[in-house]
C-alpha cells in the first residue's frame, strides 16, 4: 500500500514539474538575454574569410570593451545562411542576443517586427549623434519617416576588381568603364583563352544586388514610390534581360556560373583563371585566398555610358553591416554602451581595417589606410554613386522573389535556352505575384 | 510524424473487485486511479511533445502570421480560411506554384520508393546465399543509411557539379555520353540528381528491413518446393514474396512517409530555393514561411499536408490489411 502511494505521489510530482518546467522554459535565461548587468550576448555576422578570423578580429576588442566598462560580452559568430533564421526565431521566441549585426538590407524588414531597438534622437544621443555617421549609410537602417532599427558599422561598396595581368596580355590598358567596353574587352580576353567576369547565378542575394544597380541604370526601381511592387515595369525588365545577357547574350560570363553561389567566383578570380570580378570590398577575402595586393587593380563597376554618379549613373548599392539592439533585452543600457563603443572611432578604425571595408563613421573615415586606391575606390562610390536598396518592409521577400526569378533565368541560359523580354518578363511577374499582398 | 499516434490502450484495472474484504471508497478510488496516475507522465509528455506543437501549427493556419505580428504572434489577426483559400487556389500563383511542388513531390516519392524498394529486395536476395565477404559486402551496403545525411550530401553536390564534379568527368569527359557537360543541381536534371541522392540514401533501409524479413522465412518451405520442382523464380514469387508480405507493408509506407516529407535532401542539394523541377513540397513550405516571413500561409500548407499523409496512410493501412486477413485465413 505504501509502495502503491508513494509510486502515485511520484507519478503526479513528475508529471507535475515537467509541466512546470515546459512552462516555465520561455523565461530562463539560455539565450543569455542576460538579466545581470554585466554581461551581453553579441551575434556577430561573419564578415572573415572563416568564423575564426572573425573570432581573432573580435576577441581582443570585446576583452577591451569589459576592461573599460567591466561588461563581459560573449560572442557568437553566426554564418550568413543561418542569420536571419537565427533572428527570426530569436523574434518570435523573445529570446535572443542583446545585440546583433544584421545584413543593412534587412533594415526595413526586421523593423517592421519591432524586434529591435528604436533609435531616435535620444538614443542616437547617448552614442554621439546621428551626425557622426555618414549619409549614404544611414539611409539603409529602415524605412523613411521611422526612426531607424539600427546604426551602420562597416560600409562596403561594390567594385569592378581586375587582373593586372590578364588584362595586359589582352592588351587592354585600362579597365572598362562601360558594359559596352567591358564586352567589348571580354573578346579580347577570351582570345586569350582566359574568361572574362564571374557571376554568383545560384545566389539569391548577389543576384539582387547587380539587377538592383542594372535597375537604377535603367532608370526604374523595383518599387513604386508608395512602396508597391514593380517588377514588371519594362524598364526593370530590360535592367534584368541586360545582366542576364551578360551570360546569355555577350557570354563573357561562363555558362558554369550558373551554379554558383558559394564564392566560387571569387576563388576563380584569386586562382587567377578569371580577369575580372564585381564584388563588394573584396580586398581580405582575396588576401585569404592566397591573391598578391599586387595582382589586381580596382576599378568603378561600370555604368552604361558617362562616369558613375547619381541616378542613372549608380555603380553600386550601398552594401554594409549594422549593429542593432535588441528590444527584448535586459541590458539596453549596457548594449548602447556595446554600440557606441563599436562605433566610437578608435574601434571603427580597427574594425573595418581588418575587413577591408569602409567606417560609416566620419571621424574615423581620414585614416590614410583608406585612403589607399582600393579602398578609395569603394570609398568614392559610396560618397558619390551608390544607392540603398529598398527600405520597405517586404525587402526580405522581394531578394528572395526576384533573386530566384534571375537564379532561374540564369539556369536557362547556361542550359542554351533564349533568354528574351518576354521570359524575363513571365518570370518577374510571378515573382511579382509571390510578394505579399500588403 | 503522423505514424506516432502510440495507442493507449484503456488500462485494466489491476484488482479485482471483489478482492478487497472491505470495500472503503477512498481506497477503491485510490487504487482504480493509481494506473491513471501511472501514465500520467506519459500523457503530459506526450501531450507537450507532440500535440501542443502540432495544435500550435493548426492554430497559426488560421492567423495572418507576418513579419508583422511574428512578435507578439497572439495579437496576429485571424483570418479565417484565407490562408487555406490561398493554398488552395490553383488559378493564382501561389496556389499553382503549391500544386506544381505538390504533384513534383508525388513523383518523386513514388519513384523512390518503388527504386528503395526494388534494389533493397534485390540485394537482401542476393545476401541470402553464404558466400566469402558476404558480411563485408552488408557492411557496405549499409554504410549510405548510417552516414550522416549532410555529410552524404553535401558529397554529391561537390560529384554533380557542372565545371569540376566528378559525374560529368565520368559521363562527359570519359565515357563521352554528352556533347557538353550536363547542370544536375540547376535546370530540368536536377530531378534526377535529386532522385539519385535519395535513392541512393533510401535503399539501405529497405535492405535491412527486407534481410531482417527473410531471417524468419522457414528453410524448410524453400527445400519443399525445390524437392516439388519449384525454380528461383518460383520460389521467389510463391515463397518468399508472400511471407514478406507484412514486412513490406511496414517498409513501403514508411519508405513513402520518410521520402514525401524528406528535407535534409533538397535543401543541402539545392539550397533555400529549389529548381522548379525539384521543388520538393517540404521545401516549398520552408520558403512559403521562413524565407517570405507568412507563417500562417506556412502552417496553412502543412495542415493541408498533413491531411493529404493522413489520408494516404489511412486509405494504405485499411487496403492492406483487408487484403491480408482475407488471405490469412
Amino acid at each position: 500500500m505504501r509502495s502503491i502511494r508513494a509510486a502515485a505521489v511520484g507519478a503526479v510530482t513528475m508529471s507535475l514539474a515537467l509541466a512546470a518546467t515546459a512552462c516555465g522554459g520561455g523565461s530562463s535565461d539560455q539565450g543569455g538575454s542576460g538579466d545581470s548587468p554585466k554581461t551581453l550576448t553579441y551575434w556577430a555576422s561573419n564578415q572573415g574569410a572563416s568564423i575564426a578570423v572573425d573570432k581573432k578580429v573580435l576577441q581582443p576588442e570585446l576583452d577591451k570593451f569589459q576592461q573599460r566598462t567591466g561588461i563581459k560580452v560573449k560572442l557568437e559568430v553566426v554564418p550568413w545562411s543561418d542569420l536571419l533564421n537565427r533572428i527570426l526565431t530569436a523574434t518570435t521566441s523573445g529570446q535572443g542576443p542583446d545585440v546583433l549585426n544584421i545584413g543593412n538590407t534587412w533594415s526595413a524588414s526586421l523593423q517592421a517586427t519591432g524586434a529591435l531597438l528604436a533609435w531616435d534622437d535620444e538614443n542616437y544621443s547617448k552614442i554621439g549623434g546621428r551626425d557622426r555617421f555618414v549619409d549614404s549609410a544611414l539611409g539603409s537602417t529602415g524605412a523613411q519617416g521611422k526612426d531607424p532599427a539600427a546604426v551602420p558599422l562597416y560600409s562596403m561598396a561594390y567594385a569592378l576588381y581586375y587582373n593586372k595581368q590578364i588584362l595586359a596580355d589582352a592588351g587592354i590598358t585600362k579597365p572598362p568603364a562601360t558594359w559596352d567596353e567591358l564586352v567589348a574587352d571580354g573578346k579580347k580576353i577570351e582570345a586569350e583563352g582566359k574568361s572574362v567576369i564571374g557571376v554568383e547565378g545560384a545566389n539569391v542575394s548577389e543576384n539582387i544586388h547587380h539587377v538592383f544597380v542594372f535597375a537604377k541604370q535603367h532608370g526604374a526601381d523595383f518599387f513604386t514610390p508608395e512602396g508597391k511592387p514593380d517588377f514588371t515595369n519594362p524598364k526593370v525588365v530590360d535592367a534584368v534581360k541586360q545582366y542576364v545577357d551578360l551570360m546569355a547574350k555577350d557570354k563573357i560570363v561562363p555558362t558554369g556560373d550558373a551554379e554558383y553561389g558559394q564564392n566560387q567566383s571569387v576563388s576563380d578570380f584569386a586562382k587567377g583563371k578569371q580577369a575580372m570580378l564585381l564584388w563588394q570590398s573584396a580586398a581580405a577575402n582575396l588576401k585569404s585566398q592566397g591573391m598578391s595586393e599586387d595582382a589586381y587593380g580596382v576599378a568603378p563597376v561600370p555604368v552604361r555610358s558617362g562616369v558613375p554618379g547619381t541616378g542613372a549613373q549608380t555603380n553600386s548599392m550601398v552594401a554594409g553591416i549594422n549593429i542593432a539592439v535588441f528590444k527584448n533585452s535586459h541590458n539596453v543600457d549596457g548594449a548602447t554602451k556595446f554600440v557606441k563603443f563599436m562605433t566610437g572611432d578608435a574601434e571603427q578604425k580597427i574594425l573595418n581595417k581588418a575587413y577591408s571595408s569602409i567606417p560609416p563613421v566620419k571621424g574615423a573615415q581620414g585614416d590614410p589606410a583608406f585612403n589607399a586606391p582600393a579602398t578609395a575606390v569603394l570609398k568614392q562610390t559610396l560618397a558619390t554613386s551608390a544607392a540603398a536598396l529598398p527600405q520597405v518592409p517586404s525587402e526580405s521577400q522581394f531578394e528572395t522573389a526576384v533573386g530566384t526569378a534571375v537564379k532561374d533565368l540564369f539556369a536557362d541560359a547556361a542550359a542554351g535556352r533564349t533568354v528574351t523580354t518576354d521570359s524575363v518578363r513571365a518570370k518577374l511577374e510571378k515573382a511579382q505575384q509571390q510578394m505579399p499582398a500588403a | 510524424m503522423t505514424t506516432t499516434t502510440t495507442a493507449r490502450k484503456e488500462p485494466v484495472r489491476p484488482i479485482s473487485p471483489g478482492a478487497a474484504r472491505v470495500p472503503r471508497r477512498t481506497g477503491r478510488i485510490r487504487r482504480a486511479s493509481l494506473p491513471y496516475l501511472l501514465l500520467l507522465p506519459a500523457l503530459v509528455l506526450e501531450l507537450l511533445v507532440h500535440l501542443v506543437p502540432m495544435v500550435i501549427g493548426i492554430v497559426m493556419s488560421f492567423k495572418e502570421l507576418t513579419q508583422f505580428y511574428i512578435r507578439d504572434w497572439g495579437s496576429a489577426p485571424w483570418s479565417g480560411l484565407g490562408n487555406y483559400r490561398l493554398s488552395v487556389d490553383f488559378d493564382a500563383p501561389v496556389g499553382e506554384a503549391l500544386l506544381h511542388s505538390f504533384l513534383v513531390t508525388v513523383g518523386f516519392t513514388l519513384l523512390s520508393v518503388v527504386l528503395c524498394w526494388l534494389i533493397g529486395t534485390a540485394a537482401a536476395v542476393f545476401m541470402q546465399d553464404t558466400f566469402r565477404g558476404r558480411g563485408l559486402l552488408r557492411a557496405l551496403f549499409l554504410v549510405p543509411y548510417a552516414l550522416p545525411v549532410y555529410a552524404a550530401v553535401i558529397t554529391w553536390v561537390f560529384m554533380f557539379q557542372h565545371d569540376n564534379g566528378l559525374v560529368n568527368h565520368v559521363l562527359h569527359d570519359q565515357l563521352h555520353l554528352t556533347d557538353k557537360p550536363s547542370f544536375w543541381l540547376i535546370g530540368d536534371n536536377s530531378f534526377y540528381a535529386l532522385l539519385t541522392v535519395s535513392v541512393w540514401k533510401g535503399w539501405p533501409f529497405a535492405f535491412l528491413i527486407v534481410t531482417a524479413g527473410l531471417q524468419n522465412i522457414p528453410g524448410e518451405l524453400y527445400e519443399a518446393a525445390a524437392l516439388d520442382g519449384a525454380g528461383v523464380w518460383q520460389q521467389l514469387r510463391r515463397i518468399t514474396l508472400p511471407s514478406l508480405r507484412p514486412v513490406n507493408q511496414v517498409l513501403v509506407l514508411v519508405l513513402f512517409l520518410w521520402t514525401f516529407n524528406d528535407f535534409n535532401t533538397p535543401y543541402v542539394l539545392f539550397g533555400k530555393s529549389a529548381p522548379e523541377p525539384a521543388d520538393l513540397v517540404s521545401v516549398h513550405i520552408y520558403q512559403a514561411s521562413f524565407v517570405t516571413w507568412n507563417f500562417g500561409t506556412g502552417s496553412a500548407m502543412s495542415v493541408l499536408l498533413l491531411l493529404f499523409l493522413l489520408v494516404v496512410t489511412g486509405g494504405y493501412l485499411l487496403l492492406t490489411s483487408r487484403g491480408r486477413r482475407t488471405t490469412d485465413v
